[in-house]
């Protein structure tokens, strides 16, 4: 039987459909997402998908902007793992301007961003698992996304939206205390990570929720443009780190997971196996540290690299770099460029064109939330409620990068 | 298989469009060309579809305003993930006169960044089954990507110069 066009006869009252308001503020939707539903019983029918409820013109804001007034802006794209935005936003700039990044600098950019993609997928199989009801999972590994924010809090002094990079490195080196901490980590993360999977993986009631449950197919994927860790569970290896390696991914060991089927249960293995990818990563990273001269947090670009704010005080040549840099004074060259970064949901790009100031003439954030989400209700046509709302966990949407 | 580069799909372009591709240009290595309206969806349908070029990928739609020549470019990211080669298309049509064919019949993602183009810049894509805004209110009735919208109301008061002496 069709499950979707039920049989009824004439004038039968139940031969009606249910107009259900899934959103804009529905805890289930993680977000302010609207979904109007036509539900036949529980079934979904049809369904429309509407957004845009905290758009907040940052394109519009970006067009009026010097660049480094730009990367508040990016740290609200994907809150969840704004360190990535902020560097990729970074790389974009010194790609325009040719600027070459010290080794080191790559090194404690991967430690940063994979910390971040770590964070991220915390977040998206932690609350697949609370929507399938399993509480105790999501307050178990969530404890680790607070460790990630305080390494954070060590390096930039902030938690969230950290506005960590500069053009051509950090702000400020990393401190002793920022390497304990991510040793610490790095100690204890795969312990509760291995556990978590343990509770989850082969979990009876996790697998008949999630397994076999909004299968997408590598064809529909591809024509939905999705990236990221959707794309792959479907089994296309397109990672933006191998494809087009950034700061020095090709010199690292590691694999793309990929899944086979595309449904909801890959997606929750896929981003597992990336977690232990980037556990690796980080490693691979602090080991290669070691080799580099200590001290070294930023390329040797004073027309564009802010100094110290106690060289300023103190120094002419600080002062006189400091304001010709906040006032916009020496040009960057005009130019047009696009810069893709692997973002925690796929690939994160920056499309900036400058006519010759400090401000760009435009740029676009190219955001996969954005992209992946355009096929929610299309795909949600024909599933049970209770499983388009485990699908919009598994989609990982940020309502910050999707309404920009 | 041959191997696909920037010089490879310029000639495949070349021979196959002639003075119908233009502009080729390769900022930071990205391959750039410039097309018309009337051939967009032919040269979008031959750089996905030929075995030569391969960009089954529609990685972004948008557009930029350049009021000083009047003119809207439309933008189109490709992607062949197999050669790792992209390509950029732009299209420039005139701001009066915002249309452009659909590329929603190549690929299904292009539904969302096209309405998205079209909420910032009025860009009316022509086939396109389900053109509203999508961002911005249905009730706003500009588009506000556009160079001749400043970013704030200039009708508000509380932000005059002269109320802080300035």
């Amino acid at each position: 039987m069709n499950h979707n066009q039920p049989v009824y006869t004439d004038n039968d009252p139940q031969n009606e459909l249910v107009t259900l308001n899934l959103g804009p503020t529905h805890p289930a939707t993680h977000g302010v997402f609207q979904n109007v539903l036509q539900l036949d019983g529980e079934r979904i029918v049809s369904g429309v998908s509407t957004i845009g409820y905290i758009h907040r013109a940052f394109e519009k804001i970006a067009e009026h902007r010097p660049f480094y007034q730009i990367t508040p802006l990016t740290d609200r794209l994907n809150y969840c793992s704004s360190p990535i935005n902020n560097m990729g936003w970074h790389m974009t700039v010194e790609k325009l301007l040719n600027i070459t990044v010290p080794k080191r600098v790559d090194y404690l950019r991967i430690i940063v961003m994979e910390l971040a993609r770590i964070s991220d997928h915390i977040i998206c199989n932690t609350i697949i698992a609370q929507d399938t009801g399993a509480t105790t999972t999501f307050l178990y590994l969530f404890q680790f996304r607070e460790h990630i924010y305080e390494i954070y809090e060590e390096i930039c002094g902030a938690r969230l939206t950290t506005n960590i990079g500069r053009i051509g490195g950090f702000e400020r080196d990393f401190n002793d205390i920022a390497f304990a901490k991510i040793n610490k980590f790095l100690k204890e993360f795969p312990v509760a990570l291995k556990e978590f999977e343990s509770l989850l993986n082969r979990n009876r009631i996790f697998i008949d929720r999630t397994a076999g449950v909004a299968c997408v197919t590598p064809e529909q994927a591809l024509s939905y443009s999705w990236t990221g860790p959707l794309l792959r569970a479907t089994g296309v290896d397109y990672d933006v780190r191998v494809s087009e390696p950034y700061c020095s991914y090709d010199e690292f060991d590691f694999e793309v997971p990929v899944g086979t089927s595309g449904d909801i249960y890959d997606r929750y293995l896929v981003r597992n196996e990336e977690m232990w990818q980037s556990v690796s990563l980080i490693q691979q990273a602090m080991d290669k540290l070691k080799n580099e001269p200590a001290g070294v947090f930023h390329a040797d670009v004073p027309d564009f690299y802010l100094p110290a704010k106690e060289e300023v005080y103190n120094n002419m040549e600080a002062l006189i770099y400091h304001f010709k840099i906040v006032m916009g004074e020496i040009d960057a060259p005009k130019a047009e460029v696009y810069h893709a970064v692997e973002g925690g949901n796929g690939e994160l790009g920056f499309y900036l064109i400058n006519d010759g100031g400090r401000t760009p003439y435009r740029l676009h954030f190219r955001r996969p939330s954005f992209i992946n989400y355009s096929m929610y209700a299309k795909m949600s046509e024909g599933m049970l409620l209770s499983d388009a709302i485990i699908n919009m966990s598994s989609m990982n949407i940020i309502a910050g990068e999707l309404d920009a | 298989m041959a191997e696909v580069n920037n010089s490879s799909v310029i000639q495949l372009l070349a021979d196959r469009f002639g003075a119908k591709v233009s502009g080729v240009n390769e900022p930071y290595g990205l391959l750039t060309v410039e097309t018309t309206k009337d051939v967009i969806i032919d040269v979008l349908t031959f750089l996905k579809e030929t075995e030569g070029t391969g960009f089954t990928f529609l990685t972004d739609i948008t557009a930029v305003h350049y009021p000083e020549t009047k003119h809207i470019a439309v933008v189109y990211h490709l992607h062949n993930m197999v050669n790792k080669i992209r390509i950029r298309v732009k299209v420039f049509i005139h701001e009066h006169t915002p249309a452009i064919p659909t590329a929603t019949v190549l690929w299904n993602g292009a539904n969302w960044m096209e309405r998205e183009t079209y909420d910032f810049f009025g860009v009316k894509f022509e086939g396109h089954p389900d053109l509203r805004r999508i961002l911005n209110m249905d009730e706003l009735n500009v588009h506000p990507m556009l160079k001749q919208y400043p970013l704030e109301d200039p009708n508000r008061v509380d932000k005059k110069d002269e109320y802080f002496g300035r």
